[in-house]
């Protein structure tokens, strides 16, 4: 068992020097488990601690091919936000927000969460009249919005390129106050530990090489640390997705593609909010080092490099000079790139799959870290119920043959490729 | 930044491209049921390695063509015509 943090922990600690313990078990493959969770990232581990919390599901083990939090629970931007306007997503994205709200206490591991409120800006009056949408829908769902004009985002955000010249003039903005970052590395390690201590088996440098099969039903993973059986297997490797079903014969609506981000050197606070700019993909915060922190668009094809291409850089640097001039001369620091899943609609899917017993959660495109403790409640119901948690109805990998898609962007098949 | 050889004005820079995604999807028959065409659609092979690809020049001459490319290391291994599907 861990040891439980807190002040008077850390006191003893300082007093008598005393190291502290591992944070999380180092757990060897047992021969079979309730549940096995491929991928021990951000979703997996937050899967298998809501299994364990909320359905006393505590025969699990979290495979992980490498060691936890490698992959892109710690290649992201941070930012957790529920400003959604899609019925189904709204819903889904206040949940995770509510459960981001209590994570600290919940997992008695600070991942602290800033909620520092995000503006997105909108660029011209059509632009404007969408955000108000939005803002009604969230309100309506019990979720906070206030609509900003011209003159109130400018006294809140005075930085900003309101000149004369400006080349994308701002209109107003839609402020969720209760948006805002994670350190996201303390995530990965929080599920982890507290999952840790309900009797998870966290299984590093462990990998999936193949599925067990009986007829239509997988029975457990072939993996480089030998056979471990399972009743029921969790798929959870955003990027990989594909490699990985394909293990098990499926083929899943996804391209894998890179998304990179980028630091400044430290300055000053700066930018005490989150901003996302209106008139290309474009985000920036401020990390608590002092490190302005942002990130745009995908590459633009298949990649699997997690390195980023130089044009990127370029275009994404050019949406933060002209979002704010100011910080024109400051260096990069260093820039990374996460693989991501993007499916034709822009929306994840987690449920069941064709196999029985096998589970898949995946295609999660650009909004996969901030829905991490929702993503993880819902699939650990649907692992202990074997249906659907309602939250995640309308993700259902299905949905891409029936034509039921859930384009939360209005831009059609292949979002963003329009 | 890839350097990609466009067959009709040759080598430049991978920012005057535009990439069309998958190659040589075949669309199915109009009779084709919704499974068919939902796979049509949107499910991909995915590669991780060799991914035959459509390429526009689109800041040059706007011709299309297609490319194999690794799509691990953006080595280019071929490019043909547009109009061409070479067997697998």
């Amino acid at each position: 068992m861990s040891e439980r943090y807190s002040a008077l922990a850390l006191a003893r600690h300082a007093l008598t020097g005393a190291p502290w313990r591992r944070a999380w078990r180092r757990a060897d493959p047992r021969p079979h488990y309730d549940v096995v969770i491929v991928g021990g990232g951000g979703h997996g581990l937050a899967t298998a601690y809501y299994l364990a919390k909320n359905h006393r599901v505590t025969r699990v083990a979290v495979l992980e091919r490498a060691v936890i939090g490698s992959g892109n629970v710690g290649r992201n931007t941070t930012l957790v936000r529920s400003n959604y306007l899609l019925d189904g997503n709204t819903q889904f994205f206040e949940h995770s927000l509510r459960l981001w709200e209590g994570l600290s206490h919940e997992l008695n591991f600070n991942v602290m969460l800033s909620q520092r409120g995000q503006v997105v800006l909108a660029h011209g009056p059509a632009q404007l009249d969408v955000l108000a949408r939005k803002g009604n829908i969230m309100r309506l769902n019990g979720i906070d919005a206030e609509l900003l004009d011209r003159g109130e985002v400018q006294r809140l955000l005075p930085y900003l390129d309101f000149s004369a010249q400006s080349r994308f003039p701002i209109h107003g903005g839609l402020l969720q106050r209760r948006a805002g970052t994670v350190r996201h590395d303390a995530v990965a390690w929080g599920y982890a530990r507290a999952a840790s201590a309900l009797g998870v088996d966290i299984i590093e440098n462990c990998e999936v090489t193949g599925f067990l099969r009986d007829g239509d039903r997988v029975t457990g993973v072939e993996t480089t640390r030998g056979r471990i059986g399972a009743d029921r297997t969790a798929i959870s490797v955003a990027g990989h997705t594909s490699q990985v079903a394909a293990l098990a014969g499926l083929r899943v609506p996804v391209e894998s593609h890179l998304l990179q981000a980028f630091v400044t050197e430290p300055i000053k606070p700066f930018v005490d909010h989150v901003i996302s700019f209106g008139a290309e993909l474009f985000y920036i915060s401020q990390s608590d080092k002092g490190g302005l922190v942002f990130g745009g668009h995908i590459d633009g094809f298949n990649n699997y490099t997690q390195r980023g291409q130089f044009p990127k850089v370029q275009t994404v640097a050019e949406c933060a000079v002209a979002l704010i001039p100011s910080i024109s001369r400051l260096r990069l620091l260093r820039h990374w790139a996460g693989i991501q899943d993007m499916t034709p609609d822009g929306s994840p899917f987690i449920g069941r799959t064709p196999l029985r017993d096998l589970y898949l959660n995946g295609g999660w495109c650009y909004q996969g870290f901030k829905a991490t403790p929702a993503t993880g409640w819902c699939f650990a119901h649907t692992l202990a119920h074997g249906t659907e948690h309602p939250l995640i109805g309308h993700f259902s990998l299905e949905r891409f043959l029936d034509g039921n898609g859930h384009d939360e962007y209005g831009h059609g098949n292949w979002t963003y490729r329009q | 930044m890839m350097k990609i050889p466009c067959p009709h004005c040759g080598v430049r820079d991978e920012n005057e491209f535009q990439c069309g995604g998958t190659a040589h999807l075949a669309r199915p028959a109009l009779d084709a049921s919704d499974r068919e065409w939902g796979e049509y659609l949107y499910f991909r092979d995915n590669p991780k390695g060799s991914h035959r690809e459509r390429w526009r020049h689109a800041y040059g001459c706007g011709r299309w063509f297609n490319v194999v490319r690794d799509t691990l290391t953006h080595e280019i291994s071929a490019v043909y015509p547009i109009t061409e599907t070479p067997a697998r």
